[in-house]
């Protein structure tokens, strides 16, 4: 089997998975949006200015009377030609609705997540090189705390600190008048404010993944292939970036498809707590007003990305590890 | 490599003296793995370095290299690699004689080599740890090396993984890895454990010829006696972390001196072409088992199981005694 | 007398193995036909790859053969069902060659060496516990064993353990699958002698499976080379030894004949 058709085919196939996964989650949103008590249409019902006959029309604009097998459709068909639906709340189509928020909301995720890898995979490397020393169990008392915190009372106390000090912005993306800034201004605003978000957001991912390195890099310092290396006189520095990083690579790149899953889902709490107009908030504001298809849609798009993030992590594992690529081929 | 030192005179390349290797253990106990071993190997010599499980080979290998696990300490005495001793080098001048100046292999040769890494690419770190050749350079200087240890087919193992490549190709591809640096004493721990006998007799068959070919002297850590004839110059026999007879192959596999090593070799089925063997005989058996190295003993290690055993082996430990032709037996039948 | 074991044409053919090669079917063993007499022992010797190993497996019921017969007690194991092989395995057992993974370290060896008892639903514990530590008497193991645990016994021993258990059903034929390779040189001598007073009191045939022939000389009336998957010659062990035809059996003997000059 040929380098070139063997991978192909891996693709393929990863390809199929993530399609039936989107499908499948897809139907299983528009069910339990659909038999979830009470629509969008419903508080209306209690403005005496509103008539019934009237909610019965406007339901029948939106088709909310046909059956739901056929709204299926008829929506599943919509979003295969790049249209998300009508969200009832803002009369306005749901894609760019959702692709607005959403970029705020990866602008957080994302610099969180190159943040935490960029301070655990050094942290982890070092702290596996002095394990049991007094410096790898100061870092583990360190950890161990961060990751005892909830992120809330974290997020809390931040704020509160922001409040009192009055140094940073307590909340939103942007100051006040933020249109007439400068586009550098308006850079440097936004980033002002992105300093407590992401800071949270960093504070709560970093125990878990310092943890998976450090563990990672200790058993592939174990390995004999390590040993054997050392004997050979190869450099302590080498060893580790070379030899035990990628041998420890595995489980990390598996983490870190799981990084790029969570870009969407991972920040709802602090978005809410610090009013960081992403995703989050306007996705509870949906399903408390009963939108559905920016439910749905809000929905197929983070289920998107963590499929994307597997799907990246597949990726990688395929081209890091020969074993697997030989696996691979073999079926 | 290594610059030849000026001691000319003695062609002894490698020197150890008095070693004495212990282990912490983990409820404050010590295992004492190697009291007090001492020999030396010269230049272009194959030395066997025969022992079971607990006699201290394992430990002999890694100490030499200071690879220790990090409860193992050298607690006494001189590795004198031509004149310099690695015992009290530092970590630089150590990490400069690793793979240069002496050079190792390991067991369990699937597990030794990187998994992610192709073959001719880690002789290359090992190449780029020891010199400044460029990265093609390292490439030809690979391609080179193994082309003396293996037969053929260069361009397959250069760009192999591990995985891909059988036990004996696993082995050699190590070998190659340990002379890429041309150095002058290879350890070998039991390199051939893991193979079958044909495997066995083909790696026995590059170490001889790299040894003509280049040069280098083997230490030859195995428990089989039955690879030594014909294969190593000179055989030390080890027991409970002591030497008990040490001397040319030919002499000790022979006529062995010491009750341990006699005893060793009658366990090896006689293999009589003739077919005088009495089949289903039993094998003659040592008694006892290998002793607890927790504490040391002031008498002889072996005394609970020899079958020449005398009052005084209880009392006093054995010092090597000279029988002749650097044939030596630490046995009290011997009087130093 | 008739042969505990006859095997006719056996041929066992697999999937391509191991990572990274080719991925193809081949042959592991190519019809491969032999018996063993009842107290005798027929040493299996070969090179790593020759497919004894799998020939091993194929007897003892662990693979299942692509085609021909193994006749045992008068059925052919080839053709029956996993039920009926169950039944008569107690009488065809297994050793492996690493008594480090065949055994479970943290079970006592009592346990061990009982569980073949308990499983079978024959026994209650007691009386299974009481045939263990007969059974580990006679390989040479005190009762004091039967409370330690696996992980903390010496190869030797595991080994014994791991003879124990395959004797405790007392079965007819024992398929020893290069149960001395990875011991010492001396504990191989203990573990042999026990397999010869074994043999003599259990009135057991052997399959010792081996890349040592000379260990397979010392044990074994009749020799039969395998590679390839064939097996290339058979006979007497002393006709092997003194008249090799093939050029597989002068290989193997020339790999084993650095001899320990005579003592």
């Amino acid at each position: 089997m040929s380098g070139a058709s063997a991978i192909t085919r891996f693709l393929l196939r990863r390809l199929a998975h993530a399609a039936f996964l989107l499908f499948g989650v897809s139907v299983l949103a528009f069910f339990f949006s659909t038999f979830a008590p009470g629509n969008y249409f419903d508080d209306m019902r209690l403005n005496p200015q509103i008539s019934a006959e009237q909610l019965t029309a406007l339901r029948a604009d939106y088709q909310l009377d046909r059956p739901m097998p056929v709204r299926y459709i008829r929506w599943a068909g919509a979003v295969l030609h790049g249209d998300l639906g009508l969200s009832f709340a803002y009369n306005t189509p749901v894609g760019p609705l959702l692709w607005a928020r959403a970029r705020n909301t990866l602008l957080l995720t994302g610099t969180a997540a190159v943040l935490v890898w960029m301070l655990a995979l050094p942290l982890g490397v070092w702290s596996a090189e002095k394990l049991g020393r007094p410096a790898d169990v100061a870092l583990s008392w360190a950890t161990a705390v961060l990751l005892i915190i909830p992120d809330l009372a974290l997020a809390l106390g931040l704020l509160v600190l922001a409040v009192r000090s009055g140094w940073l912005p307590t909340g939103g993306m942007v100051s006040v008048g933020s249109d007439g800034f400068s586009a550098a201004h308006r850079v440097r605003d936004v980033a002002w404010h992105m300093v407590l978000p992401v800071a949270v957001l960093v504070a709560s991912a970093l125990p878990v993944l310092l943890r998976h390195v450090r563990a990672a890099m200790a058993e592939a310092l174990q390995a004999p292939f390590l040993r054997a290396a050392e004997g050979q006189g190869i450099s302590r520095r080498r060893l580790l970036l070379r030899y035990a990083l990628p041998a420890a690579a595995h489980p990390l790149i598996a983490l870190f498809g799981f990084s790029v899953g969570t870009l969407l889902s991972g920040s709802l709490l602090v978005e809410v707590v610090m009013s960081w107009p992403g995703l989050g908030p306007f996705l509870l504001e949906a399903i408390l007003a009963r939108d559905l298809y920016v439910v749905i849609g809000a929905v197929l798009l983070s289920t998107l990305f963590l499929v994307a993030g597997n799907f990246v992590a597949d990726l990688l594992l395929y081209w890091a590890d020969p074993r697997i690529r030989a696996e691979a081929s073999r079926r | 490599m290594i610059a030849w030192g000026e001691k000319t005179d003695s062609k002894e390349i490698l020197e150890v003296r008095d070693l004495r290797v212990a282990y912490g253990q983990w409820d404050g106990g010590v295992w004492h793995a190697l009291n007090g071993v001492s020999f030396a190997v010269g230049a272009g010599e194959i030395l066997a370095v025969l022992g079971e499980s607990g006699s201290g080979k394992s430990t002999l290998a890694g100490s030499l290299l200071r690879l220790l696990p990090r409860n193992g300490r050298i607690t006494c005495g001189e590795i004198l690699l031509e004149g310099a001793d690695v015992v009290r080098m530092d970590a630089v001048q150590l990490r400069r004689v690793r793979g240069s100046g002496v050079s190792i292999v390991f067991q369990e040769p699937s597990l030794a080599l990187h998994p992610t890494i192709q073959i001719g690419a880690q002789i290359g770190e090992v190449l780029r740890a020891h010199g400044t050749l460029s990265k093609r350079a390292r490439s030809a200087r690979a391609r080179e090396i193994l082309a003396k240890v293996f037969l053929g087919d260069v361009e397959r193992i250069f760009s192999s993984y591990a995985h891909e490549l059988s036990g004996g190709q696993q082995q050699r591809a190590l070998i190659a890895q340990a002379i890429a640096c041309d150095p002058v004493v290879v350890i070998a721990d039991e390199p051939t454990a893991s193979l079958d006998a044909k495997t066995q007799g083909e790696i026995l068959t590059l170490f001889r010829s790299l040894r003509d070919e280049l040069g280098i002297a083997f230490i030859f850590i195995t428990h089989n006696p039955g690879l030594l004839a014909g294969f190593a110059d000179r055989v030390l026999v080890l027991y409970a972390g002591k030497i008990a007879e040490v001397g040319p192959t030919h002499a000790v596999l022979s006529s062995p001196q010491h009750p341990y090593t006699q005893a060793l070799l009658r366990c090896v089925p006689r293999f009589d072409g003739g077919g005088a063997v009495r089949r289903n005989a039993l094998l003659p058996v040592i008694s006892g088992a290998a002793p607890s190295l927790a504490v040391l003993s002031c008498g002889c290690v072996f005394e609970p199981r020899c079958e020449e055993r005398m009052e005084v082996c209880q009392i006093h430990a054995p010092v090597a005694a000279r029988l002749g032709n650097r044939h030596e037996v630490a046995c009290l039948k011997f009087p130093a | 007398m008739e042969p505990v074991i006859r095997v006719e044409n056996l041929v066992k053919r697999l999937a391509g193995r191991g990572l990274g090669r080719r991925v193809k079917a081949f042959t592991a063993v190519d019809s491969v036909s032999f018996s063993i007499l009842p107290r005798a022992t027929l040493a299996l010797v070969g090179e790593s790859g020759s497919g004894k190993s799998t020939l091993a497996l194929c007897l003892a019921g662990l693979e299942r053969v692509t085609s021909g017969r193994i006749w045992f007690e008068g059925r052919d194991l080839a053709a029956l069902a996993e039920k009926e092989l169950r039944a008569v395995r107690p009488r065809l057992q297994l050793v492996f060659q690493d008594p480090a993974s065949s055994l479970n370290p943290w079970w006592t060896v009592g346990e061990i060496v009982a569980e073949p008892l308990l499983v079978n639903g024959r026994t209650a514990k007691r009386e299974g516990h009481a045939r263990a530590a007969l059974v580990l008497e006679q390989v040479g193991l005190a009762a004091e064993y039967l409370e330690r645990r696996a992980q903390d016994l010496s190869g030797g021993q595991r080994q014994r353990v791991a003879i124990a258990r395959a004797l405790i059903l007392e079965p007819k034929l024992l398929i020893l699958d290069e149960v001395l390779s990875a011991l010492d040189c001396s504990i191989q001598a203990q573990i042999a002698n026990l397999l010869v007073e074994i043999q003599r009191a259990y009135g057991l045939a052997y399959l010792f499976v081996t890349h040592d022939l000379r260990m397979a000389a010392h044990l074994a009336d009749e020799i039969a080379v395998m590679s390839g998957g064939k097996i290339v010659e058979q006979g007497v062990t002393q006709d092997i030894l003194r008249n090799p035809r093939r050029f597989e059996t002068q290989s193997l003997l020339a790999a084993s004949r650095v001899e320990p000059e005579a003592m």
